[in-house]
């Protein structure tokens, strides 16, 4: 045990926590007024739903003893026991291992919440709940097996991930296009405005989400080192050089650098370094900062040419941005920056590195997005994932919630 | 009696408040409208797809005057809201057939 590092481990689990509901503020100011308190709602729910569902089960099916070549763990952390003999794989952790599931758990939490841009405006909130706790267990879990378990078969493979490219942006991100695919575009969507109401909640957010960001990744060295160090360093210049990216060529192409692709680009940076931040060094982080912004920025429009309704670009900025990053460790990653890393293409380890993390990409891609696909079949056929049109048109707020985001004014109200 | 009612640019309210109460007049009551006219709208773009916004955001101002005294509110209200560039708004006129004081009973001319 080290009490530093035990501080900073568990410091960071509260700032990734905080991450949920600056998430919930960054997707909030994007949608029309009318489903604001449905936007945040979904996401402060994955914070009750899923806290209790890792604790009972996510967690032992993540990190618990590998069944399955490396596929799954076993029941046996199921309810949090057993912990006293330490966490499978993790024989070196200088942190107690509640630190270490309190600070996975809020890892869990919001990588269900990242999807719930994608299908903004018109979920129906107990589909949701369920298709949430499913994926959960279901999808989550097995990933994060796969490569945050020392015993999963991607990390056996040599595929590096630092903070959850793979894990959560990929997961999720891919999760959100096969949400979308089973319960189709809003009712009006290309053609209908639907601006955000508050872009000054969605930059709240995003100031939240950097903060937090720190505890995101430089957490992930879990414990108060030097790759903590390199890893917070890391995050802070690429989501600065996310944010150029994406204002250099949105000023370009349309002659205005707004606040909503200040807000973009850094997110779509802090994504890209997430599996790289702890493994690459120097200025590389401002060269993955900078494609990522300025990728991102094109893959939003995907969804015009395609024709799929990602609300809030889920698939534009979680997926690709998780993608360029994750395949990046593949260019950057320098043992002299972390020797538990890998040499990457530009530090002379050739492609090998490079090809573990497009199997690792690819793997994550397949699996995430079979399973998510047939688990919203299966939700929307039972329960039902969308509201009606008549819901959809109202506003979710007052007909899931029976609440309203803003009383301004006093005609109609009650008081 | 008249009905003044006038379309103003928002960043003049004040400017055509204190020029009403310069001229005397006792009360106006305001609201904030949303319309378009020759000025029309903007276009806005949130990460690259651009939404046309026809209404741009007005203020309301109505006053009641008597007959005499319309003339003077007119000029009052748009010596102070000109711009000289498009979307002004406008000034008109209704007539009046009652006006009641809630509080007194009061009628007609009395009650303004």
């Amino acid at each position: 045990m080290n009490s530093g590092d035990t501080a900073w481990v568990l410091i960071s689990a509260a700032l990734v926590l905080f991450m949920t509901p600056g998430l919930a503020l960054f997707y909030g100011g994007m949608v029309r007024a009318k489903n604001l308190l449905a936007m945040l709602m979904q996401n402060f729910f994955s914070m009750g739903l899923v806290s209790v569902l890792w604790a009972v089960v996510g967690f032992s099916l993540a990190f618990g003893p590998d069944r399955g070549r490396g596929f799954i763990g076993d029941l046996d952390l199921v309810g949090l026991r057993h912990l006293s003999h330490g966490i499978p794989g993790f024989a070196t952790l200088t942190v107690p291992a509640l630190a270490f599931v309190a600070y996975q758990m809020m890892f869990a939490v919001i990588t269900p919440a990242l999807i719930t841009g994608a299908t903004a405006d018109r979920l129906r909130f107990g589909g949701y709940a369920v298709f949430l706790g499913l994926w959960l267990v279901l999808v989550y879990a097995p990933v994060a097996h796969w490569v945050f378990s020392p015993a999963g078969w991607l990390a056996r493979r040599g595929a590096l991930d630092f903070a959850g490219g793979t894990v959560v942006h990929i997961n999720a991100g891919i999760a959100a296009l096969a949400v979308v695919v089973v319960i189709g575009r809003r009712r009006g969507w290309p053609g209908e405005a639907m601006a955000p109401h508050s872009l000054p909640l969605t930059l709240l957010g995003t100031g939240i989400l950097w903060f937090g960001w720190f505890g995101f990744n430089a957490g992930s060295a879990l414990a108060a080192n030097g790759i903590a160090a390199q890893a917070l360093i890391n995050t802070q210049l690429a989501a600065a050089a996310g944010m150029l990216g994406w204002l250099i060529l949105e000023r370009i192409e349309s002659g205005h650098a707004t606040t909503l692709g200040a807000a973009s680009g850094a997110v779509a940076g802090l994504v890209a370094i997430t599996p790289c931040a702890g493994y690459v060094g120097g200025l590389s982080p401002v060269i993955i900062g900078l494609v990522a912004g300025s990728v991102c920025v094109l893959a939003v429009r995907l969804k015009f040419r395609f024709r799929f309704d990602d609300a809030l670009d889920v698939v534009g900025v979680h997926l690709v941005g998780g993608i360029l990053g994750s395949l990046m460790v593949g260019l950057f990653a320098a043992k002299s920056v972390n020797p538990a890393g890998a040499d990457g293409l530009f530090a002379g380890g050739g492609v090998h590195l490079l090809r573990e993390q497009a199997i690792a990409v690819g793997a994550t891609l397949g699996f995430s997005f079979i399973v998510s696909l047939v688990l919203a079949v299966l939700v929307d056929r039972t329960i039902g994932l969308r509201v009606s049109p008549e819901v959809e048109a109202e506003g979710l707020d007052t007909t899931l919630h029976a609440e309203t985001a803003y009383a301004f004014g006093s005609t109609g109200r009650l008081g | 009696m008249k009905l003044v009612v006038a379309i103003v640019k928002p960043f003049k309210l004040d400017d055509v408040k204190a020029a009403l109460k310069g001229r005397g007049i006792p009360g106006i009551t305001v609201s904030e409208v949303q319309g378009f006219g020759r000025q029309r709208g903007h276009t806005e773009v949130y990460r690259g797809a651009e939404y046309n916004v026809d209404f741009v955001p007005k203020i309301r101002i109505e006053i009641l005057a008597e007959d005499a005294d319309v003339d003077a509110v007119i000029d009052a209200i748009t010596d102070a809201a000109r711009t000289g560039k498009i979307g002004d708004g406008k000034v008109w006129t209704l007539p009046v057939d009652d006006v009641v004081r809630i509080r007194t009973g009061e009628r007609g001319p009395d009650a303004l």
